[in-house]
């Protein structure tokens, strides 16, 4: 049998695909019909030092994928499936793994170690496998290097894989020991040093009470400090890894080590290789994101009692910090901009130093303009671009009012640069600031506008002109057009584009048929930019936007005549399908958010729909995403008269509700639901049996992400406010999943904050479902199938008023449901309402709320919680 | 172990357009499904629906000045389609005979009361009406404004209602506004609400007038709208006595002292929602001893000695009353028509003959009247059928107190044989 293993498994890498298949095939029969025996003769391989080193990895990571998996049901499956099998073939395995760690050979010992954490990831939680954390520290202490490199990798995927709360601190304490002993200056094995400061890097989330610690802390950053001038450049790369994480994960600790962090940035900045020099880089963006927050969340709410104080660590390294980050910016590279996967020392240096300004705001400017001024005019290509990024980058942060007379002067310049610098790089650049300028700078909220009658016809001119530039200058010059009319979104019903409306518009179209329009995502950015431009018109160009229809269709039905397609053509025609689509959806909503427009538009809606139905039958998740959207759209424009396309795309929605892969087709085919029933009212009638088992079936999957459940509730609301007491039929199916929802999110009790979230999400939902049954069934005879309801709703209103822990949006949909339920129970409900704890301190919280939706709301309950017991 | 990548988004918008339209989609899906929920619970009525396409908030704050001072401007007819589709931020936009056509039809217009109507003692109120100027007093976007019964401005000011003055911490929003049903009561200066349509954004059009007073008396004082006035509240609102209508509520509405001069005595049905238009389930009565005005005045204060009534003209020449559906009072011929200039549409005065008005089987058969010319250019509708009848029978046969408390006397009943009135000329 053990010889057959070996063979078989190096079969199934043969070159040969029969004799790979058949292999495969033999492995997929052996697992079924014994998985014990089966696992247990893969631990075997894994451990046998006579096998080959083929064999034994490939056994290794089929055990892996034997106790894990991406998919949350699938591993789920195989957790349970590991926990079941026999406590004796389990130690057998586990033995033979620990004993692989001490292989000389790399592969072996660096797969089990793997395993191992798979195994210890589900195994720990059920307080099994306590004696694993000590026989791996008993094995540091071992004298091969290999032993200890292979231990201390397990330690670091352990602490990857398993959650810290299941270890305690007593075996914490004792892995760190031997992780930064291993890292420690005195390790002469650099294998066995880089494996110790990757197991501190996962190590780190572990280390809680030790950086509380003051001896503790100091004596772990002395050595990851240390190992940053280590002379392998792995290792102080993976230094310079912890570093960063410990400077989010730990910055409130970090005040004593300031000084020397900047030292040690500074030098790598300047004089490392580019690996390390980007992490310490790094370093000071996650400083500035972690500063970032917490200044928000000051400026949020001057009472609240934030748990982490601002240290202002950039504030005070500002004065060295930008020079250093300055430098940084005349190391471009020649092609960067051509190349989507470039990340290079100047392009680290300037995002930081967008950070920075937005950590800083007015104090950045002084420093920068010399560098500005002095650079901007040079002949050497590298200058002025340098000079235009640093400019770009600290246009968010500071005050409009530091900036506006530096751009005032700026914006000229850029304009000109952008018509005649000889430099790609440059007019790039150039383009993208001016982007920024009118992304931060031009708007409503802008007291002194930077774009004025005089100025503004040059600028779109420029920028229409460099829609023809290189593809990455022209993308460039799109997103800057993007933010220029962004600015003008709620201008009123006059807008100073509009003048230049039809040029825009035609200019864009002109570039999203450019031949080089795939490349640097050009033609994304101009149908992107052509939907802001339609998003932010005014009703004087509603009927250029108007002319736009048949032109868009026009393009989506010659991508949908296009035959024989190779899959990169396939790919392409999809991409651009989803393009159209989009546009065809803002377009959409445009119009039909305007009455006189609306009525226009729907001459076009018998085309439109049958177009998005043929893209359907393309099947491509974003182009589905897309066509859905916009036909959410259509049906709000369209109203009752949608009923006629209902049976061909009925099918189509259903394809989308099961569409439990890409969560997103089924999201916002839920939405689209909810459009149709308000559009179509009770004539969305004959096909709730089919939407509503979907529907049903969507809750009960655990394949689903759980992100589109809570609207799936919201829908169960708007199904049965288009068809009232129609839902009856449902009502036996949807009340007891709402109620088991409810009582799962009633308590949140040791919750995170992201899982709190979740569950005001889920309870909005299911609340809406409720207030749509309520007022769906409203002076329907059939009320009284909602009495038995009444009570378990109540108790669920009172349950999360006693929670505390409910945002404002549950709050408001929360007392809607119980003036709904009042005022469709009326008397019937009076003495249930006036037992509920809601109907009292909820009710009068909420009337007192200085929130105006959820004080609105409130008055409406109270006004039929008044009317449904005084009757 | 996690391969950190350093890479943070270069050159590129933090949101990709696809999650904006995704974004906007959700955001327009939440303001229909609000909508949706605000039709339901009947914060928004037919007349007064916010149901117009959403606009953004900026949009909606401008197009919510309440920009009412409208002069009388009739010969600027902007003809903008039927007045009834309006809601109250469109009307706001409203001028000339569309504004004082829109108004004139958002009021429950009383009836006159010729016959008394069954179960008075248990089914309806009473109380004295407020001798003044019925108007609407809408409160919205931190001004109060009301307008007379013809759409006219009366007053424009600052006031406690919701959203009725400018003053900061309060909320804005243009879905609170306030509608009340008032009279103007020129020697104290006061509103005195004798109605309440809207109250904070809250329909209370499908409400009964039991639920409608009652929120009233609570809401008013709550707000401080009947405190004195001072600069944030420049006029004082009051409330009226309502009772029921046995014998001590009616006799305590007609003899009871009032603050304010009583002009007639007002009958609400407990059960009647608020309906726009003439409406028999509100009831308008008096006599000397409650009223200044029992009989019609002429512009002059004088009482004519016919009595004048106003008829609208239509297409075919019939001259009609203001009731839905109207009562032909009789006709014009197609000369006399064209020899004044006359057209559709126009309110002609005319006064009562000799011959009077003669009924068949409580119908009107025919109605002696004379034409005396177009009607005062500020009137928006013609008279009313009940009440060109209670100006009748004022004149000839008046129905007295006495019979009022006698329907509701003792026996209680009430059993009054209460006519049901279709006219057809």
């Amino acid at each position: 049998m053990a010889m057959e293993v070996t063979q078989v498994l190096l079969n199934a890498q043969s070159v040969d695909s029969t004799v790979r298949k058949h292999a495969e095939e033999s492995l997929r029969q052996f697992q079924e019909q014994n998985l014990s025996v089966f696992l247990l003769s893969l631990s075997g391989e894994l451990a046998g030092e006579d096998k080959p080193v083929d064999s034994r990895k490939l056994a290794g990571l089929i055990l892996k994928n034997a106790l894990d998996a991406k998919e949350q049901h699938r591993k789920y499956e195989l957790v349970q499936r590991w926990l079941a099998l026999d406590m004796g073939v389990k130690t057998q395995i586990k033995a033979c793994l620990l004993q692989t760690l001490s292989s000389p050979v790399h592969d072996a010992h660096s797969t089990a170690s793997q395993v191992i954490a798979k195994v210890a990831a589900i195994e720990l939680p059920q307080k099994q496998w306590p004696e694993l954390i000590g026989s791996l520290l008993s094995n540091i202490h071992q004298v091969p290097a290999h032993v200890k490199q292979a231990t201390l990798e397990t330690l670091g995927y352990l602490c990857e894989e398993v959650s810290p709360d299941v270890v305690d601190q007593d075996q914490v304490n004792k892995i760190l020991t031997a992780v930064v002993q291993g890292m420690n200056a005195n390790e002469v094995n650099n294998d066995v040093r880089l494996a110790a400061t990757r197991a501190l890097y996962n190590a780190l989330g572990f280390s809680h009470a030790n950086f509380s610690n003051d001896m503790e802390r100091d004596y772990i950053m002395r050595v990851v400090c240390e190992a940053t001038l280590c002379p392998d450049v792995k290792i102080r790369q993976a230094a310079f890894e912890c570093l960063v994480s410990i400077a989010s994960t730990y910055y409130e600790k970090l005040a004593p080590y300031i000084q020397d962090i900047f030292n040690i940035t500074a030098k790598a900045v300047r004089e490392d290789e580019e690996p390390v020099a980007l992490q310490a880089i790094e370093l000071w963006s996650s400083i500035c994101d972690e500063e970032i927050d917490i200044l928000e969340e000051y400026g949020g709410d001057f009472t609240a009692d934030s748990d982490v104080p601002c240290y202002y660590f950039i504030k005070q390294a500002l004065p060295a910090l930008v020079p250093m980050l300055l430098e940084t910016l005349l190391k471009q590279e020649e092609d960067q901009d051509l190349d989507e996967g470039a990340w290079n020392l100047a392009m680290a240096g300037g995002t930081c130093l967008g950070l920075v300004a937005r950590t800083v705001g007015d104090d950045i400017v002084p420093l920068v303009m010399p560098f500005i001024e002095e650079n901007i005019t040079k002949p050497d290509w590298r200058q002025r671009e340098a000079a235009t990024y640093a400019f770009g980058s600290i246009l968010e942060g500071p005050s409009p009012d530091k900036l506006t007379s530096i751009v005032n002067v700026a914006l000229n310049f850029m304009l000109t640069a952008l018509t005649n610098d000889p430099n790609s790089h440059v007019k790039d650049t150039t383009a993208w600031t001016l982007g920024r300028i009118f992304e931060f700078l031009h708007g409503s909220t802008v007291e002194t506008p930077i774009i004025t009658p005089a100025n503004c016809q040059q600028i779109v001119t420029v920028l229409l002109q460099s829609m023809n530039d290189a593809p990455n200058v022209a993308e460039k010059a799109c997103g800057a057009l993007y933010f220029l009319v962004q600015g003008y979104e709620d201008i009123g019903s006059t807008s100073p584009i509009t003048p230049f409306f039809q040029e825009i518009v035609k200019s864009l179209l002109h570039v999203t048929d450019r031949e080089d329009a795939g490349e640097s995502r050009l033609r994304t950015a101009a149908y992107e930019t052509l939907n802001e431009v339609v998003r932010c018109s005014t009703d004087e160009t509603a009927s250029m936007v108007l002319q736009l229809v048949p032109i868009i269709m026009t393009k989506l039905h010659q991508t949908l005549e296009a035959e024989k397609l190779s899959s990169d053509g396939r790919e392409k025609q999809n991409e651009l399908q989803g393009l159209l689509c989009g546009c065809l959806q803002v377009i959409t909503q445009k119009l039909g958010a305007s009455e006189p427009a609306k009525y226009a538009f729907m001459q076009f809606a018998d085309q439109i729909m049958n177009l998005f139905l043929r893209v359907f039958a393309c099947r491509s998740a974003t182009v589905h995403e897309e066509a859905m959207l916009a036909i959410g759209a259509v049906a709000h424009a369209t109203g009752p008269d949608f009923a006629k396309y209902m049976p061909e795309l009925y099918k189509y929605l259903e394809m989308g509700l099961q569409n439990f892969e890409e969560y997103q087709v089924c999201a916002v085919t839920v939405g689209v639901v909810g459009d149709i029933c308000r559009a179509l009212d009770d004539k969305v009638l004959p096909y709730c049996d089919g939407i509503m088992t979907q529907l049903l079936k969507d809750l009960s999957s655990n394949q689903l992400h759980r992100s589109v459940k809570p609207p799936i509730f919201s829908c169960f609301g708007d199904i049965a406010l288009a068809i009232g007491e129609n839902f009856e039929k449902y009502l036996m199916y949807a009340m007891p999943m709402l109620q088991s929802a409810a009582e799962l999110s009633a308590h949140t009790s040791g919750a995170d904050d992201e899982m709190i979230e979740y569950t005001n999400l889920l309870r909005n939902g299911i609340l809406e479902a409720y207030s749509g049954i309520f007022q769906g069934f409203k002076n329907s005879p059939k009320t009284q199938l909602l009495i038995p309801y009444a009570p378990h709703i109540l108790q669920f209103l009172d349950s999360i008023y006693m929670e505390k822990d409910m945002d404002d949006v549950v709050m408001k949909t929360a007392i809607g449901v119980l003036g709904d339920l009042a005022d469709t129970l009326g008397s019937n409900a009076g003495s249930l309402i006036q037992q509920s704890l809601s109907c009292k301190d909820f009710l009068n919280e909420c009337l007192s709320s200085d929130d105006h939706l959820i004080k609105e709301s409130a008055e409406w309950a109270k006004m039929a919680i008044t009317r449904a017991i005084s009757v | 172990m996690a391969p950190h990548d350093l890479r943070r988004p270069f050159k590129r918008p933090a949101i990709s357009d696809q999650q904006r339209r995704r974004d906007l989609s959700l955001l327009r899906q939440k303001e229909n499904r609000l909508d949706a929920q605000r039709r339901a619970r009947c914060l928004a009525s037919s007349v007064l629906s916010f149901q117009s396409e959403p606009k953004s908030p900026s949009q909606e704050q401008s197009h919510f000045e309440l920009e009412l001072e409208l002069e009388i401007e009739p010969d600027a007819e902007q003809h903008q389609g039927p007045a009834t589709t309006y809601d109250v931020r469109q009307a706001s936009k409203l001028r000339g005979t569309d504004a004082r056509r829109w108004f004139a039809k958002q009021l429950m217009l009383p009836e006159w009361m010729i016959d008394v109507p069954p179960n008075l003692n248990t089914d309806w109120y009473v109380f004295a009406r407020p001798a003044g100027k019925r108007c609407f007093v809408v409160s919205s976007n931190g001004t109060t404004v009301s307008r007379l019964r013809n759409g006219i401005l009366l007053h424009r000011f600052p006031s406690a209602l919701p959203n009725g003055a400018r003053i900061n911490n309060v909320s804005r929003s243009g879905q609170s506004y306030c509608i009340l049903d008032c009279i103007f009561h020129e020697p104290d200066q006061t509103y005195y609400v004798i109605d309440m349509v809207c109250w904070a954004g809250f329909s209370l059009y499908e409400c009964t007038a039991e639920f409608r007073f009652f929120w009233l008396n609570s809401k008013l004082v709550e707000v401080g709208a009947c405190d004195t006035p001072s600069t944030f509240h420049k006029y004082r609102f009051a409330t009226v006595p309502v009772y029921n209508c046995d014998q001590e509520g009616l006799q305590t509405a007609y003899i009871g002292p009032v603050p304010y001069v009583k002009d007639g005595l007002l009958f609400y049905n407990k059960h009647a929602h608020y309906q726009t238009g003439n409406t028999p389930l509100a009831l308008v009565w008096k006599d000397e001893n409650c009223s200044e005005y029992v009989i019609d005045t002429d512009s002059k204060g004088q009482v004519p000695n016919q009595q004048q009534l106003v008829l609208e003209l239509q297409d075919d020449g019939r001259l009609a009353t203001s009731d839905d559906p109207s009562v032909i009072f009789g006709w014009l011929n197609e000369d006399f028509i064209q020899k004044t200039g006359l057209h559709a549409g126009n309110l002609l005065r005319f006064a009562v003959n000799d011959g009077g008005l003669s009924f068949v089987d409580g119908k009107l058969e025919k109605a002696d009247l004379q034409y005396l010319g177009q009607s005062n250019r500020a009137r928006a509708f013609a008279d009313s059928y009940s009440k060109v009848m209670f100006q009748y029978i004022v004149r000839h046969s008046p129905l007295k107190i006495e019979h009022l408390f006698a329907s509701i006397g003792p026996l209680g009943d009430g059993d009054i044989a209460s006519h049901d009135v279709e006219m057809a000329a």
